[in-house]
């Protein structure tokens, strides 16, 4: 392992504004926010959204940003989860003028600084945070250095990926079908074409695809010392 | 802080007494959260070893540390993803137990745990002593499963769970607090669920 990139801001809770709310079907629900007293994040990084109820019970979950550092909102993706306290609170009912608990920016190991060549492989919302990334690296001029492989079961449960298909990442739907990529997982011959040359690679999904991914990553040659992973999800 | 307009508490609202502040109970789910891949760990060559300030640093292997007194936990784990899983059982071995062999000197006072990837996290001793720390390598009277720690992680219940560091192959004793791998990205130097000791700068 190596030694954070970010310096330390020891965070605390601000509150943030709801300035946009988007929902894709019933699968996700984008939020743009206007945060008091900010600090600027590196991609990667994550929010925590707390929310409160009358009597003092609260609920707080960790969200990834999917904005640029230089966005003047941060934008989270927020998967709606089956009895989802928090997100399925932010799917149904959040709306524009809403305001939320937050705190952040979080995290200094999952994040990429700008310059370090490097592969990121995300299923599904696993590719929140590589949205900042890319992000960051185009304002940057820097985005020759990532190569995005994103993975889901369909086009639908793929957030941002029109803004992938156009940057070229190599998508690999499982059910469906996508241009001349037969239905299929993503496969250890493919990541090794598509690791040449880099010296980092991040994973985001569920454990089964970092599990899954990891194990591909192993045959395809990469070292797993420059492996960054980030779950989430439950396992029986 | 103001309320959350239309907020009241969704399905996972528990009222537990059990549950820590900002917690949720997870169930029959256990969620798995690293920052590295999971590493393959060939039991024939894993050691456990307890040096540093002490009197007499020691290396057990997987036959060795079998062969101390059987120790089990059972009760509730608690991460800082805010997950909380009731009613875990864990066994394997109490981290007194190999304290007493390697015999700290009185000048100790914290701890660094290293996993076999390189991960670590800092405790003071006294948070490991006394019954509240252990070795273990069964959950649930099976192996533990490599995703959780498996063969042999620490486990540290009362604090979040990060501090019980996952394919753990060494303690070393220390006369001064260092921080660890979370603990340099953000995360608290103690880390009490029940003060919410989350991130840096938390009380």
């Amino acid at each position: 392992m190596t030694e954070p990139v970010v310096e330390a801001v020891a965070s605390s809770w601000t509150t943030g504004t709801v300035r946009e709310v988007e929902r894709f079907g019933e699968t996700y629900v984008r939020l743009r926010l206007e945060v008091a007293d900010r600090h600027d994040h590196v991609p990667g990084q994550h929010y925590v959204v707390r929310l409160r109820a009358p009597d003092g019970y609260t609920a707080q979950r960790s969200y990834s940003l999917a904005s640029d550092p230089a966005d003047p909102l941060i934008e989270l993706m927020v998967e709606c989860l089956p009895r989802g306290e928090v997100s399925g609170f932010l799917h149904d009912v959040a709306e524009v003028g809403d305001e939320l608990e937050l705190r952040g920016p979080i995290g200094r190991w999952f994040v990429w600084g700008g310059k370090v060549p490097s592969l990121l492989v995300a299923g599904g919302s696993g590719v929140v945070p590589f949205i900042s990334m890319l992000r960051f690296a185009r304002r940057m001029g820097t985005a020759s250095e990532l190569t995005i492989v994103a993975s889901a079961q369909t086009r639908e449960r793929l957030p941002y990926i029109d803004e992938l298909e156009e940057f070229g990442a190599f998508i690999a739907l499982t059910r469906e079908n996508h241009g001349n990529r037969v239905a299929a997982h993503i496969y250890p011959d493919e990541l090794a074409e598509l690791s040449k040359g880099i010296e980092r690679a991040y994973v985001c999904g569920s454990a089964g695809f970092v599990s899954f991914i990891g194990r591909s990553l192993g045959e395809a040659g990469v070292r797993s010392d420059i492996v960054r992973v980030e779950q989430f999800g439950a396992t029986a | 802080m103001p309320v959350t307009r239309g907020f009241t508490g969704g399905a996972r609202r528990g009222g537990d007494k059990r549950l820590p502040p900002g917690q949720y109970d997870t169930g029959a789910g256990w969620p798995v959260l690293t920052a590295e891949l999971t590493p393959t760990i060939d039991l024939d060559t894993w050691t456990m070893t307890v040096d540093g300030l002490v009197e007499n640093p020691t290396t057990w292997d997987w036959r060795g540390i079998h062969a101390l007194p059987a120790a089990s936990y059972f009760g509730d784990i608690h991460c800082v993803t805010t997950w909380t899983k009731f009613d875990t059982t864990f066994a394997g071995v109490s981290v007194d137990a190999l304290l007493e062999i390697a015999k700290p000197r009185p000048e100790a006072t914290h701890v660094m745990a290293t996993s076999t990837t390189g991960y670590n996290t800092n405790l003071p001793l006294e948070d490991i002593t006394d019954g509240k720390a252990w070795i273990v390598w069964e959950f649930d009277g099976k192996p533990l499963a490599a995703e959780h720690g498996g063969p042999v992680r620490m486990l540290v219940p009362h604090l979040y769970f990060w501090k019980s560091a996952k394919w753990i192959t060494r303690i070393e004793l220390m006369d001064h607090d260092e921080q660890g791998f979370w603990e340099r990205n953000g995360y608290h130097d103690r880390g009490d669920p029940w003060l919410e000791q989350r991130y840096q700068g938390d009380a």
